[in-house]
């Protein structure tokens, strides 16, 4: 990052600016310039006021509302829990919630809402990495807290984000492992178009070359695009072992039924999905999707008995029939997570929690999870499922134990010269 | 085998723009309206199979059901914002494009808080999920559907178009709207019952969607700015030259995307719209008239 | 509150006030009330914005800014020229991109490729097309030049062929999908769906600095005021004259001897390159773009406000997209459900009852109570020749 200091010849601009307009009023400029400089500093938010105000910052408007809407109702319980059982630091949680209306710079303009107008303690929230990429920089500037619970492409290290959902060391690679013990060979890839995907793929390229498996195509489709049959006559013609599938949001749908339609199943060219959750299976319709394989870290069926009392109390609070997923039960988990940093910390001051975050465990419904202080994600244990023809998802392998979290991929020779990107702070 | 593929693939695009786009050449060569809200009735449609299914088991007869019920779901819809609206507008053509977005976005936001903001899901019969084949092609049973369905709805207007009296009226006011009116045809009346047809028409185009995608708020707005081009170089009102540009488009898109990827694609279909139109300004047949513009 | 207006223009004292000779200049179009409209228009911005909202309410402010620099030019060319561009987000995108590699490229260290190309890792190089935006003298020319060009070309071929109303609003429409769809597929060099982001470095000046982001405003309400300016000399020159005579009599303009296709042409490109001007500004103050913000969807978004305001009159498609860009938010923030019927009402209500947009309020208001009076049809301003207003600020 080139670091500027050009601060006093803006202000002085500005203040002449305003000057000239106001030589003829006469009344004073002082106030004009100096009066916002102060930039935002690191205070301990938790520290003034009888509440503690915590931001939400989720889609509940547009196409990602579909997903993001759940986030928030997992956050809201979390958020109940912690403070019936006398909340953060003694102090009773207060959720402001916005909406970041499925636009990635509506997001970013709602960050700063939330830090400068509500100062919140810390902000939870986004789904896409278009509207994380949005917000990074808001959050590095304003110098206060970001948990972003959803699996993500990783090769980003923000200091001021947490990163509770997967990085691809804990999502796909695990995948990969468990298809070539299945002895898949040939591996076609479907995503939508954009950097999930892409930055998905070429990692799985990469996988692949290592460990003798050969891609045998590679196809992109707009978010949201509908129209798979090319793609879907493209697979039956080059009968792959394994499709591995990262479309996003509507797309699934069209894409599953044209799969099925012409005549794909699980056991002629089984699917590895790492975007379909419990939610989707049921909008998607299960018969489309039996015996088909996904790849997360939470089921609505992990055994746990953090999970049961999970489950239980969010189909209380929302209705039986509500399912669970990853993503929710990553952002429940990044609430308890920041509180246990903060007790630990005695402050909400972000540098004082980032002191503290290294080591942090919580018994989430997922399992034990640890924060890795030096990257800010967290150990996580993998789990492929099967889909069953109930909608469900049952867990047909784990990885044994948390992984440790490796956005950047260091400790795997095969990806050595992926990225140019380094494991400094991402900023630039 | 794949050239086959593609080929199939690009009639099978062209089949769902035509059921899309020939409500709106209806009413665009009729009135000269712009409906942007033919997507939202193209939703409703969608919906209709969901709202069938949930009162009956059947996958196949709710499926055939749906197809009246879209039919008049949709053209009602219509039928309220012509009478409500763009009945006010008949004078200010371009208006009635920003008067139905306008109801687009309501009708979205309606169908959100109705059915929920995630998608639904429908089912659809066994003999529609499989592949039908034929030598060493196999085609989606769905595709085929559709295309029959497309070139049906097509047969059924161009036949009510020639030997209806509903169709002479409508096509004495289409060539010259005042002298139908002095020959006593009841324009307005004509006018309601053209939009009803065609809104009814993307009806039956939301049906057949649910064979190949979501059902969701936000599903209309996929394919309209394509069915719109579609209309535009066919000449407006024009059965013929939308059937003819809809499967030239959809295999257009089908081949270049194959090619470059449908990234690059929409750009080169786009530079050859504009082309095209350099050629054809009022699209591939345009009404003979004396009137200058 | 329709009553209310009606006492405050009824009022006795205003009718002295438009009587006196001296105070009534400023009510009466001349050089006197253009020049108290800036100085209005540059107090408020200026002096009494700045003071009153704090520095988040500002920067929001200075986005709106953007979007009514764009809005002033969808008035000259669909206003007055009756040119329905659905596809001004495509020249709002190359302005917007223009600026944005300029500023990547310039927080970008000597040698390196900018941080995105390197996370995706698709090119080697710098790509040609990026070279000379590293140039501040090539970019910020191209931030209007681009868009001015592309619409010159684009309207001298489809307007030549006299392809206008529904099929130009369609074509432009279509445009603007391509370019989105486009841009989100070439994400090695543009950044893809994410876009160009954290663009911190303008011209040197810091942006994570709130003074330095209070600087940007300033200089996008600067701009907003001379976009004005330049608009209000065309729409009152003899060429404003032309464009309006050629939306209502195309005809009748080619048979007096000229080209109305040159005329549409010419105003096409103006509301380009103002366009493009509206989403560099919008890049400077956010820090980041993306083809989302350049979509379909914000192409009409920035219909709306004009409409609303008044699309053929030189403030009210400026106050409108202000306006409704203000109240979005507003609405947002305390009922996300009910925007978009918020949205669509507005659309519907509007454009179907007050085609001339709330700029004509009053007179649309006289003529429903002329109509109460002697029931006659009430006679819209808007499409109408010489009805054109200069809504005051």
């Amino acid at each position: 990052m080139i670091t500027l200091h050009k601060r006093s010849v803006a202000a002085s601009a500005t203040a002449i600016t305003a000057l000239l307009l106001l030589a003829a009023c006469g009344s004073t400029t002082e106030e004009a310039a100096p009066e916002a400089s102060a930039t935002m500093a690191t205070e301990d938010r938790c520290a003034t006021g009888d509440t503690i105000p915590v931001g939400l910052l989720n889609s509940l408007s547009g196409t990602m509302a579909i997903s993001e809407v759940t986030v928030r109702d997992s956050l809201l319980l979390a958020v109940d829990e912690i403070n019936a059982s006398g909340g953060v630091l003694g102090k009773q949680l207060v959720p402001i919630s916005e909406d970041g209306a499925s636009d990635w710079p509506t997001f970013a303009e709602k960050a700063q809402k939330l830090i400068s107008e509500d100062k919140v303690a810390a902000t939870f929230g986004g789904w896409t990495s278009s509207s994380r990429k949005q917000m990074l920089p808001v959050f590095e500037s304003a110098k206060e807290l970001l948990f972003y619970p959803v699996q993500y492409e990783g090769l980003e290290a923000s200091p001021y984000i947490f990163y509770t959902g997967a990085t691809t060391n804990q999502q796909i690679i695990p995948a990969l492992d468990y298809l070539k013990e299945e002895g898949v060979k040939t591996l076609y890839l479907v995503g939508s178009d954009y950097v999930f995907p892409r930055t998905a793929n070429k990692e799985i390229a990469a996988y692949a070359a290592a460990n003798g498996m050969e891609i045998v195509g590679e196809d992109y489709k707009p978010l949201g695009n509908t129209e798979f049959s090319a793609i879907v006559d493209s697979i039956k013609a080059a009968k792959p072992d394994a499709v591995f599938n990262t479309l996003n949001g509507d797309s699934n749908v069209a894409f599953w039924k044209q799969y099925k339609s012409a005549g794909l199943d699980a056991k002629t060219t089984p699917v590895v999905s790492v975007s379909i959750a419990e939610e989707e299976v049921a909008a998607i319709g299960p018969e489309y999707l039996t015996d088909q394989l996904v790849s997360w870290n939470y089921y609505q069926t992990t055994d746990t008995p953090e999970n049961a009392a999970f489950v239980k109390a969010y189909q209380d609070k929302y209705g039986a029939d509500k399912p669970t997923s990853d993503p929710m039960e990553a952002a429940y988990t990044s609430l308890y997570l920041w509180k246990a940093m903060a007790e630990k910390a005695g402050s909400c001051n972000p540098e004082a929690i980032k002191a503290a975050a290294d080591g942090i465990t919580f018994a989430a419904p997922e399992g034990l999870v640890t924060i890795d202080g030096a990257n800010q994600h967290i150990y996580k244990t993998a789990r492929i499922g099967k889909i069953t023809d109930d909608g469900q998802i049952v867990e047909v392998w784990n990885s044994g134990e948390p992984i440790k979290p490796d956005p950047f991929l260091e400790g795997y020779d095969w990806a050595a010269g992926l990225s140019g990107a380094s494991p400094a702070p991402s900023s630039s | 085998m794949i050239v086959v593929n593609q080929l199939f693939t690009g009639i099978s695009f062209g089949s769902l723009l035509l059921l899309i786009a020939l409500g709106l050449t209806l009413i665009f060569g009729q009135m000269n309206v712009i409906n942007m809200a033919q997507g939202e009735l193209f939703m409703f449609g969608a919906y209709t199979v969901y709202v069938l299914q949930l009162v009956m088991t059947s996958a196949g007869l709710s499926l055939f059901l749906a197809l009246p019920v879209a039919f008049v779901v949709s053209g009602l819809i219509g039928l309220a914002m012509e009478v409500l609206l763009i009945r006010r507008l008949y004078e200010r053509p371009l208006d009635t494009l920003l008067v139905t977005w306008g109801v687009a976005l309501v009708l979205q936001q309606l169908a959100r808080n109705i059915f929920g903001a995630t998608n639904k899901q429908t089912s659809a019969p066994e003999w529609l999920t499989g592949a039908v084949t034929i030598g060493e092609f196999s085609f989606p049973a769905s595709r085929l559907f559709i295309l029959a369905l497309a070139l049906g709805a097509v047969l059924a207007l161009s036949l009510t178009f020639k030997f209806t009296p509903l169709g002479r009226r409508i096509r004495a006011v289409v060539q010259n709207r005042r002298l139908a009116a002095t020959s006593g045809i009841p324009t307005s009346r004509v006018d309601r019952t053209t939009f009803f047809i065609g809104c009814g028409l993307a009806g039956i185009a939301g049906v057949a969607l649910t064979l190949l995608g979501a059902i969701g708020p936000t599903m209309g707005q996929s394919y309209i700015v394509d069915a719109f081009l579609v209309v535009v170089v066919g000449g407006i009102g024009q059965l013929k030259g939308t059937v003819i540009m809809a499967f030239a488009i959809g295999m257009a898109s089908a081949l270049i995307e194959y090619q470059v990827g449908p990234s690059l694609a929409k750009v080169l279909v786009f530079i050859g719209i504009v082309i095209f139109l350099q050629w054809r300004p009022q699209g591939l047949f345009s009404q003979q008239t004396r009137s200058l513009a | 509150m329709n009553t209310t207006l009606q006492k405050i223009t009824s009022h006795p004292l205003l009718a002295k006030l438009q009587s006196n000779p001296y105070i009534g200049r400023l009510f009466r179009p001349g050089p006197i009330r253009t020049f108290s409209g800036f100085l209005v228009g540059g107090i408020l911005l200026f002096l009494i914005a700045p003071l009153v909202l704090s520095q988040f309410r500002l920067e929001l402010l200075g986005k709106y800014l953007a979007f009514a620099i764009v809005a002033s030019g969808i008035g000259l060319a669909w206003g007055r020229g009756g040119l329905l561009t659905l596809g001004q987000g495509v020249f709002f995108g190359i302005g917007a991109y223009a600026m944005a590699m300029h500023l990547k490229l310039s927080q970008t260290p000597e040698g390196q490729l900018p941080d995105f190309m390197q996370l995706y890792g698709e090119v080697e190089s710098l790509p040609s097309y990026w070279v000379p935006f590293q140039y501040a003298w090539f970019a910020i020319p191209a931030i209007i030049i681009l868009p001015a060009l592309i619409a010159y070309l684009v309207g001298a071929m489809i307007f030549r062929r006299g392809v206008r109303g529904a099929y130009f609003a369609i074509l432009s429409q279509a445009l603007a999908a391509a370019l989105a769809i486009f841009i989100v597929g070439q994400q090695g060099t543009t950044g893809g769906t994410n876009g160009l982001t954290n663009l911190n470095n303008f011209f040197g000046y810091d942006l994570d600095d709130p003074v330095n982001r209070k600087m940007v405003y300033f200089i996008i309400a600067g701009i907003l005021l001379g976009v004005i300016a330049i608009t209000r000399q065309l729409m009152f020159s003899r060429y404003g004259e032309l464009l309006v005579a050629t939306r209502d009599a195309y005809q009748r303009v080619r048979f007096l001897g000229y080209n109305p296709a040159r005329v549409l042409t010419v105003a096409f490109a103006v509301s380009a390159a103002m366009a493009g001007l509206g989403g560099a500004a919008f890049v400077s103050i956010v820090g980041a773009i993306n083809p989302a913000s350049i979509d379909v969807v914000p192409s009409i978004a920035f219909i709306i406000g004009v409409a609303v305001g008044g699309r053929s009159t030189l403030l009210g498609p400026v106050l409108g997209a202000v306006g409704v860009a203000w109240f979005g938010t507003a609405a947002s923030e305390a009922y996300p459900d009910s925007w978009q019927y918020i949205q669509g009402g507005m659309f519907i209500l509007v454009v179907a009852f007050l085609p001339g947009g709330l700029a004509t309020l009053p007179a649309a208001f006289r003529a429903i109570k002329g109509k109460w009076d002697d029931r006659k049809p009430p006679e819209i301003p808007s499409m109408g020749s010489g009805a054109v207003q200069e809504a005051s600020a």
